[in-house]
């Protein structure tokens, strides 16, 4: 184990990532997969790499994720 | 890094109910058109005023001049969702595609915002933030002074000139990376994937240096 777990979290990288470009491209169908209940982490690895790993990206994605589940009625 | 194609292809199912009656309205013409696009600005103005409210504190941007950002993102979000309604392919519902439109260009504006701030610094590189970053503790301070001159050299040694500056601008001087985006003239694609690449090499050049240990690619 790692003296320095947060540095070390930050350094360490993934490589199913996808990258910005098709994570965003994505990001529609990956959030209603989400707020259905969907695995989406299953079915789409490599985006769910990269929100975890990339703060913007991840921040569009709780902001979509919560658009979606405040929809008025 | 890897790519969604390589992942369980989309399949194209048929629309909800809902999103048809979207893309029939907004493909329409005369008032049910004009009500549709009137009703979908507001759904975008919604989203984009709770959006900047949400991150414009962070971005020191407040009062009249978030609320215009927020206008300006519903607004070009309408008009890119009505000129690009033919690539809706209906893999989601068609509100969570327009969503992400305004969410994407709130952050965007926030990003150019960043710049209008007279502070930010640029070149310089405040390495004594690093510590609070990472939640170094005092009790460590001469193992961690070690591994700082250690990451510092890596940075230095194993970067090249362009990650480098993307390097110490995000991690030094704390600059978003949709701002560091506009700075560059590039795209948060190509800044994410020259940070991508900068961490594996400095990650390498620690575990190679006994600092942190290596691991299996993938294994979180």
């Amino acid at each position: 184990m790692n003296g320095w777990p947060a540095l070390d979290r930050f350094l360490r990288t993934d490589p199913r990532d996808v990258g910005c470009a098709e994570a965003m491209d994505m990001l529609h169908v990956y959030v209603d997969l989400v707020a259905s209940g969907a695995p989406a982490e299953q079915r789409y690895p490599g985006i769910a790499a990269h929100l975890r790993a990339c703060g913007p990206c991840g921040e569009d994605f709780e902001a979509l994720l919560a658009a979606v589940r405040d929809e008025p009625d | 890094m890897n790519r969604v194609a390589g992942e369980t292809p989309v399949t194209l199912g048929r629309l909800d109910q809902e999103s048809a009656e979207w893309l029939q309205a907004l493909g329409d013409t005369g008032p049910r058109r004009e009500a549709a696009l009137a009703r979908l600005h507001a759904m975008l103005l919604r989203i984009a005023q709770g959006e900047a409210r949400r991150r414009g504190p962070r971005s020191r941007i407040t009062g009249p001049e978030l609320e215009d950002l927020a206008y300006q993102a519903a607004a070009d979000a309408a008009l890119a969702i009505t000129a690009k309604l033919g690539q809706f392919r209906g893999e989601s519902r068609f509100t969570t595609w327009a969503y992400r439109f305004v969410i994407l260009e709130v952050s965007a504006k926030l990003g150019r915002h960043f710049w209008c701030r007279p502070d930010v610094p640029l070149e310089a590189e405040d390495w004594d933030r690093l510590p609070g970053r990472f939640g170094f503790k005092p009790a460590q301070e001469s193992e961690w002074r070690d591994l700082l001159t250690a990451l510092r050299r890596a940075v230095n040694s194993e970067l090249t000139p362009r990650q480098r500056e993307v390097f110490v601008a995000i991690v030094l001087n704390d600059v978003p990376l949709d701002a560091l985006v506009v700075k560059l003239g590039s795209n948060r694609n190509a800044i994410y994937k020259m940070m991508f690449d900068a961490r594996r090499k400095l990650r390498a050049a620690l575990a190679a240096n006994g600092y942190l240990t290596h691991h299996t690619p993938g294994r979180t």
